[in-house]
């Protein structure tokens, strides 16, 4: 397991390195490793563009039905975000988007938790499992 | 912050990304092409993305705007060596990069704007 900061562009494209080699260690295919390393991309982004900077926990996880993978939690002390389901629309935006980032990253994982309150931060649980 | 280097080679400016692309490094290579473009007075604009491992919405959409900047400039822009990996992803993020053409290779991008009346 690994806690990393994300408080730079820097710390970005290291949150991305270090998902790909634990994904790649965990078994996950390529296609199934890119998408994992994409949506964390979006969601590191995310922590530090709307959120002010945060963290990303990367951690090695079986799923329920026994399946290995690995599970990344990004949290922020943001300003959080007031309509869930809005922010997860495509196309929605604060404004300088494409407002892929949220609702293109859920698509490309296996599961996804989000959990935010107006001035409570951000928090995304996201998995990927082998097949 | 690193710096993707552009090449001119005949009317042609090659740039091959070899870097883990942070925003900011994409920003920075829309600047230099689009003063590049008006520079060189070149007409057409090979990526190879051949070493980059994932294109996420920031990126593409960074290189769809620079296919729409070159336009700008009387050139056509070729994003060429995409990993099939990273095609799956990018469809499935819903990203389609409308403004850039795309072929397998250098060389095939190379054919496609010299085929360019």
């Amino acid at each position: 397991m690994a806690e990393l900061p994300i408080d730079s562009g820097d710390d970005v494209v290291r949150v991305r390195q270090h998902v790909r080699a634990a994904a790649a260690g965990s078994g996950l295919s390529l296609v199934d490793q890119t998408k994992l390393v994409t949506a964390a991309s979006e969601l590191a982004r995310n922590a530090l563009v709307h959120g002010g900077g945060g963290s990303a926990r990367v951690e090695v996880a079986t799923s329920a039905t026994g399946r290995t993978g690995i599970r990344i939690t990004f949290t922020d002390a943001g300003p959080g975000i007031a309509d869930l389901d809005l922010a997860l629309t495509d196309g929605w935006t604060t404004g300088d988007g494409l407002g892929l980032g949220l609702s293109g990253a859920r698509r490309l994982v296996d599961e996804f938790e989000l959990v935010s309150k107006p001035g409570a931060g951000t928090s995304v649980v996201v998995a990927k499992w082998s097949r | 912050m690193e710096r993707v280097p552009i090449l001119k080679i005949g009317r042609t400016l090659f740039v091959s990304i070899q870097i883990d692309l942070q925003d900011q490094t994409v920003v920075q290579l829309q600047e230099d092409l689009a003063d590049e473009l008006v520079a060189s007075r070149a007409t057409g604009v090979i990526i190879d993305i051949t070493g980059v491992e994932i294109v996420d919405s920031f990126i593409g959409r960074m290189l769809a705007t620079i296919g729409s900047i070159s336009r700008l400039f009387d050139a056509e822009t070729v994003l060429v060596g995409m990993r099939p990996a990273v095609a799956i992803t990018l469809v499935e993020l819903g990203l389609y990069l409308e403004g850039v053409r795309t072929a397998l290779n250098a060389e095939q991008g190379l054919r496609l704007l010299n085929g360019r009346s």
